[in-house]
C-alpha cells in the first residue's frame, strides 16, 4: 500500500512533536491528538514509558481525583504535553475558545476557555490543533485572549506554545520573537496555498520540505493497534477512518 | 413525574446559586423538568467545571440569571442553544472562567479559606472580564511574582446524580472527586441516585473510599437512568443521538419548547 491518508499524516505529526514526553493529556473532542498519543506510545513501548490521560476515556484515564487532577499535575510539572484548539489563533500563538467579536455580547459565541487559561502556562509542550486552515480561523489579532501565546518578563511561565498543525501545514513557534515559522507542509498543499490562507505573518525558508510520511512499519501500528485503542472513546471517528482505509485499498 | 423529585426541587428559592458537575461526572438530568415545573428563576449557575445539556435546559426554560463557567456545549452535539442565544441577546450576566479556577474556587470554600492563589491567567482576558478577582504579588517570592487570588464559591445547592446510596444517606461517588468538592462547598446537596442499597456503603473499607458521607447530603432520590441523555461511568453511556436531537430542536425557542413538552423515557 503505497497511501497514507490525510488524517494518518496528521497523528503521525503529533506522535512526532510528543518525542520524549512522559505524561501527555487529551481534552475533549480530540480524535486526533488522542490516536497521536496513543501513536507515540505504542512506538516507544519496551524503551520508555508514556503514560496518556484521554478525556472521556475509561481504559485511557488513570485519574482518580475528579476533573481537577489534571490541572493539579500540570501544576506539579508532571504534565509535559497538551493540546488546544481554538475558534481564533493569531500571529503571536494567542488563542480565542469564547467568541468573535464584543464581549460578552459575542457575534458568535464557542463554548469557552476550558482549562487553556492555566494549561498554556504550565504545559511545558502545548500543540496548538485545529484541522481549518483560514484566515477566519489563523488571524492577525484575535478578538479575546482565553490564552496568551507569550508572557512579559517575571510572570510566572514553565509552559507555552511549540507548535501550530492545520490541515495543510505544520507551524513551529518561536517564543523570543514572537512568531511562527512554517516547519511543512503536508502531501497535496503548497507554501503559496498556505500563505494564501493564513491571516497573520510568519517566516517561511526559501523551500519548504514536505511533512514526512509514516513508514510502513508505523502505519500497520497505527492502522492496527493505535485505531483499536481509539475507537473506544471515538467510536464515529474510527469508524470513518476504517471507512477511508477501505476505499483506500479499493 | 416522581413526587420525591419534585419535593427535592422545592427546596429550590428565587436567587440561588446552584452548582452542577460537568457532563461526564454525573448530571441529574432526572431534576431537570421538576426544577423547571417547580419554577423558582433568577437562578445563578456554577458550572464544575463546564456545562452542557441540563445548563442550556434551564437557560431555555428562562430560570437562569447568571452562570458561571469554564465552557458550555453539547460535546459533540456541537454549540448550545440555548445557552448560546442567550449570550447573544445579552439576557444572562456570564462569568467566564477557566476550569482550574473554578476547581479553586471551591477549594477554598471546602477549607473555609477566603481565597485560593493560582498559576496561569495573567494576562487573558478572562482574567480582565473579571472584577471579583484580584491579582497580588506572591508575598514569598523575593519581588514580583504576580499570582491570582480566586475567592471561595460557596453554591447555596449542588445538584448532581451518583450510581448508588444507601439508606443512612451516604452516596457512592467513586473517583468522581469533584461530586465531592461541590457537596463540601455548598450548604446543600440534592442527589439522585441509580439505586438505594439497604447497608451501610461506609461499612466496607472498598465503598467506604469512595462515599460522600450523609453528612454533606441533604436529600437522596432514586431515579434510575437519572442522567440520560448523559451516560453514567461504569453504569451506561451517553446517548449522543437524543443530544443531536436536541441540538436540532432548540435551535429555536418554539423547537426548545416543543421538545420539552416531550415526555421523558425512564
Amino acid at each position: 500500500m503505497t497511501g497514507v491518508l490525510p488524517r494518518e499524516t496528521l497523528i503521525f505529526t503529533i506522535a512526532r512533536l510528543l518525542e520524549g514526553v512522559r505524561l501527555v493529556a487529551v481534552g475533549a473532542a480530540s480524535p486526533i491528538p488522542a490516536a497521536g498519543s496513543m501513536l507515540r506510545r505504542a512506538l516507544d513501548e519496551g524503551q520508555r514509558q508514556v503514560r496518556l490521560s484521554v478525556l472521556g476515556s475509561v481504559e485511557h484515564n488513570f485519574f482518580t481525583n475528579g476533573s481537577a487532577e489534571l490541572f493539579d499535575s500540570a501544576g506539579q510539572g508532571r504534565l509535559d504535553a497538551f493540546f488546544l484548539g481554538g475558534g481564533q489563533i493569531d500571529g503571536q500563538a494567542n488563542v480565542n475558545l469564547v467568541g468573535a467579536g464584543d464581549y460578552p455580547q459575542s457575534s458568535v459565541r464557542w463554548p469557552g476557555s476550558f482549562g487553556s487559561a492555566y494549561l498554556y502556562f504550565t504545559v511545558p509542550r502545548v500543540i496548538l490543533f485545529r484541522e481549518e486552515h483560514s484566515r477566519r480561523v489563523l488571524v492577525e489579532k484575535v478578538d479575546f485572549i482565553s490564552a496568551p501565546g507569550t508572557s512579559p518578563k517575571g510572570v510566572y511561565r514553565p509552559g507555552g506554545p511549540v507548535a501550530l498543525l492545520t490541515s495543510k501545514g505544520l507551524f513551529t513557534f518561536d517564543k523570543t520573537r514572537p512568531g511562527f515559522t512554517l516547519d511543512s507542509v503536508h502531501p497535496g498543499h503548497t507554501p503559496a496555498e498556505i500563505a494564501e490562507a493564513t491571516g497573520f505573518a510568519y517566516d517561511a525558508p526559501a523551500a519548504t520540505p514536505n511533512t514526512p510520511q509514516p513508514g510502513p512499519a508505523t502505519l500497520s501500528l497505527l492502522r492496527g493497534r493505535v485505531l483499536t485503542e481509539l475507537a473506544e472513546t471515538y467510536p464515529a471517528f474510527a469508524a470513518d477512518w476504517r471507512r477511508d482505509l477501505a476505499a483506500l485499498a479499493a | 413525574m416522581q413526587a420525591d423529585l419534585r419535593a427535592m426541587a422545592t427546596r429550590i428559592r428565587p436567587g440561588m446559586r446552584i452548582a452542577l458537575p460537568v457532563d461526564y461526572a454525573g448530571v441529574s438530568m432526572a431534576m431537570t423538568r421538576p426544577l423547571i415545573e417547580h419554577g423558582a428563576g433568577d437562578l445563578d449557575l456554577l458550572c464544575v467545571p463546564t456545562g452542557g445539556l441540563q445548563v442550556d435546559q434551564l437557560i431555555g426554560a428562562g430560570l437562569v440569571r447568571g452562570v458561571e463557567t469554564s465552557a458550555v456545549s453539547l460535546g459533540e452535539a456541537g454549540g448550545a442553544p440555548r445557552f448560546n442565544q442567550a449570550v447573544k441577546d445579552g439576557a444572562i450576566r456570564l462569568r467566564d472562567a477557566t476550569c482550574p479556577a473554578i476547581h479553586a474556587g471551591l477549594m477554598a470554600a471546602q477549607k473555609g479559606s477566603p481565597f485560593m492563589p493560582m498559576r496561569g491567567l495573567i494576562g487573558t482576558d478572562v482574567l480582565r472580564h473579571r472584577d471579583d478577582w484580584r491579582v497580588i504579588d506572591n508575598p514569598f517570592a523575593p519581588g514580583g511574582d504576580p499570582v491570582v487570588l480566586i475567592p471561595a464559591i460557596h453554591p447555596d445547592v449542588a445538584i448532581f446524580h451518583a450510581p448508588m446510596a444507601d439508606r443512612f444517606g451516604n452516596v457512592w461517588i467513586g473517583r468522581r472527586r469533584e461530586l465531592a468538592a461541590m457537596a463540601y462547598a455548598s450548604t446543600e446537596a440534592l442527589v439522585t441516585v441509580e439505586r438505594i442499597v439497604e447497608h451501610n456503603l461506609l461499612a466496607d473499607e472498598m465503598t467506604a473510599a469512595g462515599t460522600l458521607p450523609a453528612l454533606y447530603v441533604t436529600a437522596i432520590a432514586a431515579a434510575p437512568r437519572g442522567a440520560w441523555p448523559y451516560g453514567l461511568w461504569g453504569e451506561y453511556g451517553t446517548e449522543t443521538d437524543e443530544l443531536i436531537r436536541y441540538a436540532r430542536a432548540a435551535r429555536t425557542e418554539a423547537g426548545f419548547a416543543e421538545y420539552m413538552a416531550q415526555e421523558v423515557p425512564a
